[in-house]
């Protein structure tokens, strides 16, 4: 049985994408890959939804889809297992381990042990991968964490059944094992391309796509009045979070893509995704610019609403500079 | 960004794990560069737990005054809404909120009280009142 090898990387379910296939000897699926090839690149900014009190925003698509799209992408076929019973789920992971299968598994970070205690929150899409067990414990590849670590079987059955919102129900995904000579590398990027446009430019709705970023700054402009001070910092706060912690390689996102656009020129030498590339690394850095303007609010040093309003005016400017991006992405004639 | 220019600033990854940023080195290709912690992160995080803090105090009040249940206090403690409470409980909403009122939690039997003592993995003793 072939050694598995820990990758760390910036965001879960990258990371655990691009292990699998790797351990599953199929090379080239960087986590920049994994992300564009799976369409990652994302903002929703759901309205009437709160998570822990605070706005409910997203950077990237919806948890688990970057695992199946990258796969199917790479025709690579996937088997997922969900569980009602606790019992049955450690009983499949056992067997799957006793036939020397690694496998993805979904996981609630509130219980995680090896975790610092400020990152546990009630979050259920955490990503990690299970390869093995000693004894009682099992061996634990979390791609957001520099080395393995170990899980006892107590503590992986609470965050494996952990409730609320995204529930794992004791969710197990991994790839099926393939002959690797038809990747077709090239078709997957346009694929990932052509569905990361679509979803961010056409998907109905001002929330949603690229339209989102500019919900959330009219939201922004009006959060000081309706909340007050003290509660629309904390909101600015939460975007900070979700833009720049769980794992988002920084500027929410936005340079993952940037260096998948640069990868992908690997395999497609089109001059025009190094220049988008460049238009990412652009939109990122803007990104950092807003988080360090909204944490001045966060800290009581620029809090009138002209200071609301200049960071929802940023937000608008990043807004057509993710628009014009994306127009130029989608206008690429692939031959 | 460029390599150079990713924080480095301590963090709550301390002694567990530093965390991986893309940035573009001084060729203008894009590599990985591990990172502390940003202090702007930082404030973020701080900021949502000072206000856990404060719901939590207003929620000892609360039960000093006997205006709510010792149940309000744990709940927040275990960074539960009355939804997620819920569901790790298998209680309605609707009896949730009966119970955070001090006169029914006061009449509950242990083994109802037990439910919530297992969840919040405290004695039921404890959950009559508020340690700090």
């Amino acid at each position: 049985m072939k050694e598995f090898e820990h990758i760390q990387s910036a965001h879960c379910e990258n990371g655990v994408t691009s292990s699998l296939l790797h351990h599953n000897g199929i090379e080239g699926v960087s986590e920049p890959m994994a992300f564009g090839i799976g369409s990652g690149l994302f903002y929703i900014h759901i309205p009437f939804m709160k998570v822990n009190g605070g706005p409910s925003i997203s950077f990237r698509t919806f948890p688990g889809a970057i695992f199946s799209r990258t796969c199917k992408a790479l025709d690579i076929p996937i088997t997922r297992k969900k569980f009602n019973s606790e019992d049955k789920g450690m009983e499949y992971l056992d067997r799957q381990l006793d036939q020397g299968k690694i496998t993805g598994c979904q996981v609630g970070v509130y219980n995680l042990p090896y975790f610092p205690k400020e990152y546990r929150f009630h979050f259920n899409a955490h990503n990690i991968i299970i390869y093995g067990k000693q004894g009682n414990e099992y061996l634990v590849s979390d791609p957001t964490m520099e080395e393995t670590t170990l899980i006892s079987e107590e503590d992986l059955r609470i965050v494996r059944f952990a409730k609320g919102v995204l529930a794992p129900k004791g969710h197990l995904y991994s790839p099926q094992l393939v002959k690797t000579t038809n990747l077709d590398f090239p078709k997957a990027i346009k694929a990932g391309i052509k569905r990361n446009c679509r979803d961010m430019l056409k998907i109905p709705g001002k929330p949603a796509g690229v339209s989102g970023i500019g919900y959330t700054a009219n939201r922004v402009s009006k959060w000081r009045d309706q909340l007050g001070v003290r509660k629309a910092s904390l909101y600015l706060g939460q975007i900070i979070r979700m833009q720049e912690e769980i794992g988002t390689g920084g500027g929410g996102f936005r340079y993952i893509y940037a260096a998948f656009l640069e990868e992908a020129y690997k395999y497609i030498m089109n001059d025009q995704l190094l220049e988008i590339s460049n238009d990412f690394t652009k939109a990122g850095d803007m990104w950092r610019n807003s988080a360090m303007t909204m944490a001045q609010t966060l800290k009581g040093r620029a809090t009138e609403q002209s200071d609301f309003d200049h960071i929802a005016e940023g937000m608008r400017i990043i807004e057509q500079q993710e628009l014009m991006a994306l127009n130029k992405l989608k206008s690429i004639k692939f031959d | 960004m460029k390599t150079n220019e990713i924080p480095q600033d301590e963090s709550a990854l301390k002694n567990f794990t530093k965390e991986v940023c893309y940035a573009k080195n001084s060729d203008g290709n894009y590599e990985t560069v591990l990172s502390k912690g940003w202090d702007v992160k930082k404030d973020a995080l701080d900021a949502a737990w000072d206000d856990i803090e404060i719901q939590k105090e207003k929620a000892i009040i609360a039960f000093n005054k006997g205006v709510k249940s010792p149940l309000y206090f744990h709940m927040l403690n275990n960074l539960m809404d009355t939804s997620l409470l819920a569901q790790y409980s298998g209680y309605w909403k609707f009896t949730i909120n009966r119970h955070m009122k001090p006169a029914v939690f006061n009449k509950l039997k242990d083994n109802k009280l037990k439910v919530y003592a297992d969840l919040f993995k405290i004695s039921i003793q404890d959950l009559k009142e508020i340690k700090i």
